[in-house]
């Protein structure tokens, strides 16, 4: 249960040090923008049928914080302990390299989802004045958890490869930025390239879940994302076995 | 069983050398100093030691478990401080040395016993809820040795343990360390020379990766003291080669080292206050035989020394 220990560090660390406030604040006073904003649209303009729209729409604005603030949470992860050093220490304790990333990546999923679980507030607050339908809630929850855990994956990964923090954060968001929009000229491709550029892209996938429906495929699509990160941020801690620099 | 077996150790970085066929043992119980100059290869060895990294190809035994097969085992009885002293500066000490305990396995139950116990040898009671970042240099070394004993290991790696300390400091951690000797196995590294004398039983001297010497202070510093040595390389009977030369002025003594490429190689002891090495030139050449070359012995580990005395500055009062 090493990871464990690794992960309430981990967690302490983000809250001691402010950053997780700071992020926290960000992504609500931006997501309840949102929220409002498009909450009054409806009103205005589409009149009764706020259901689908109304989420589609607010989801839709809502990974757009994602891809841009998590990668400013996972840039720290290894970066900063390969700065300070502290790595070394983790590397000679009697614990395994998977345990490390495993509580520092759950560590760093756990502060996303207290994000989340506080934008609860928005679809609870409109079900006391108006009937919330639940399912396309779900889904769309569903998928920014998934695009969230994916992000962070590959935030991880990044972090391990560098001590500077920043080239982590910058090179994460010019990952996912790449993934969000690799399908978004699709009328170059041709027909079957279309097909793997949309199975590739991060954006495609995410729609069905705001569109209300969870798609085997979809859920299918990120954990491989997910596994293929973490995997690879194990083989870039393991390169310290066989890398020619000290 | 020795505390650690290493046999054959050798690490290259791609290309370049970390250390080449090391091989040592050291004693349960012993303070064992590795001495060399920077970049000679200390921390290389110590890191294979903590299973950081595995070496290229030899192996070592730490308490009996392999570094190859067991890493785990072996990071289970050894507490490692590393060279750059790596600390969590936000964190406060107390809660820095409790998630070590943590980490290495120390159960609920006793986590705290020991951190305060290690906290009590090193003499940080006082500072356990300061930040370790608002804490002076000599302290922050003091939470990483903390840190090294929290699960009572059998064995204590110090990589550079006194390095950028103010003498007062040094001499405090050098009597830490003392004290620490009486219970466990240490191996610490160190580029100056005066602190081995002082702290260590045995000695490694690691020189361009390759080990020079393994022996005790005294035995090390009568082997410095030593007579000058001149090899000698000719060619001719060997049995009357040696007789001359140990007729010349000031020769102790002559010892046949080996034969190569049709010449004898002789290692020559020469009296401290001895002439000019003429004589033993003219020895051979007057017994008309060939002398191919002529040249001081050996002198890496004098040189070592040299450079290892010259370092130490400002700390030989400790």
């Amino acid at each position: 249960m090493n990871f464990l220990t690794v992960m309430k560090r981990e967690l302490k660390s983000y809250f001691t040090s402010l950053i997780a406030y700071v992020i926290i604040a960000i992504f609500l006073v931006i997501a309840g923008y949102f929220f409002y904003t498009n909450l009054v649209m409806f009103v205005m303009f589409v009149g009764t049928d706020v259901k689908l729209g109304l989420w589609q729409h607010t989801f839709y604005d809502m990974r757009f914080v994602t891809l841009s603030l998590l990668p400013l949470l996972t840039m720290r992860l290894f970066a900063e302990e390969k700065k300070l050093g502290t790595i070394e220490l983790l590397y000679t304790s009697p614990i395994r390299d998977m345990e490390i990333i495993m509580g520092k990546y759950l560590a760093c999923l756990v502060v996303y989802v207290l994000m989340l679980l506080l934008t609860l507030l928005y679809p609870v607050l409109l079900e006391v004045v108006f009937s919330v339908e639940m399912g396309p809630v779900i889904a769309g929850y569903t998928g920014l958890f998934l695009l969230g855990a994916a992000c962070i994956a590959c935030g991880i990964f990044l972090s391990s490869l560098t001590e500077n923090q920043i080239v982590a954060a910058i090179s994460t968001i010019g990952v996912l930025l790449f993934m969000w929009l690799i399908d978004w000229n699709e009328g170059i491709a041709g027909e079957r390239s279309v097909i793997i550029l949309h199975q590739l892209s991060l954006s495609e996938h995410f729609f069905n879940f705001i569109k209300g429906v969870i798609d085997i495929d979809d859920i299918v699509y990120y954990l491989s994302f997910i596994f293929l990160f973490l995997y690879l941020t194990r083989c870039s801690l393991e390169s310290r076995k066989w890398r020619g620099e000290k | 069983m020795p505390a650690i077996d290493v046999q054959n150790l050798t690490k290259f970085y791609g290309p370049a050398r970390g250390i080449i066929d090391i091989s040592f043992s050291v004693e349960q119980g012993e303070i064992m100093g590795f001495l060399g100059p920077n970049g000679s290869g200390k921390t290389t060895t110590m890191r294979m030691l903590t299973c950081f990294f595995p070496p290229t190809s030899g192996t070592a035994r730490i308490c009996g478990y392999d570094i190859h097969e067991d890493p785990i085992e072996v990071r289970r009885r050894i507490g490692y401080l590393p060279e750059s002293v790596p600390l969590y500066r936000d964190m406060p000490v107390f809660s820095y040395l409790h998630f070590f305990a943590e980490v290495k396995g120390i159960s609920r139950s006793k986590r705290k016993v020991k951190v305060d116990e290690a906290m009590e040898r090193c003499g940080l009671t006082d500072v356990s809820h300061r930040l370790i970042g608002k804490l002076s240099k000599g302290f922050r070394q003091r939470v990483g040795i903390a840190q090294a004993l929290l699960n009572d290991p059998e064995i204590l790696i110090l990589d550079e343990p006194t390095v950028g300390l103010d003498p007062k400091q040094i001499i405090d951690i050098r009597s830490l360390i003392k004290e620490l000797g009486k219970t466990q196995t240490v191996i610490l590294s160190t580029h100056i020379l005066p602190e081995v004398s002082m702290t260590c039983d045995r000695v490694i001297i690691i020189h361009e990766g390759r080990l020079v010497a393994v022996d005790t202070p005294a035995n090390l510093m009568k082997r410095l003291q030593q007579t000058p040595q001149v090899v000698i390389r000719a060619e001719g009977p060997q049995g009357e080669m040696q007789r001359a030369l140990e007729k010349v002025e000031g020769v102790v003594s002559v010892e046949l080292r080996m034969r190569h490429s049709g010449a004898d190689c002789f290692q020559v002891a020469m009296q401290e206050d001895a002439p000019a090495v003429n004589g033993l030139a003219r020895a051979i050449c007057d017994g008309g035989w060939r002398l191919h070359e002529i040249r001081p012995a050996d002198m890496s580990l004098e040189e070592i020394f040299i450079q290892l005395v010259t370092e130490e500055q400002g700390v030989t009062g400790a």
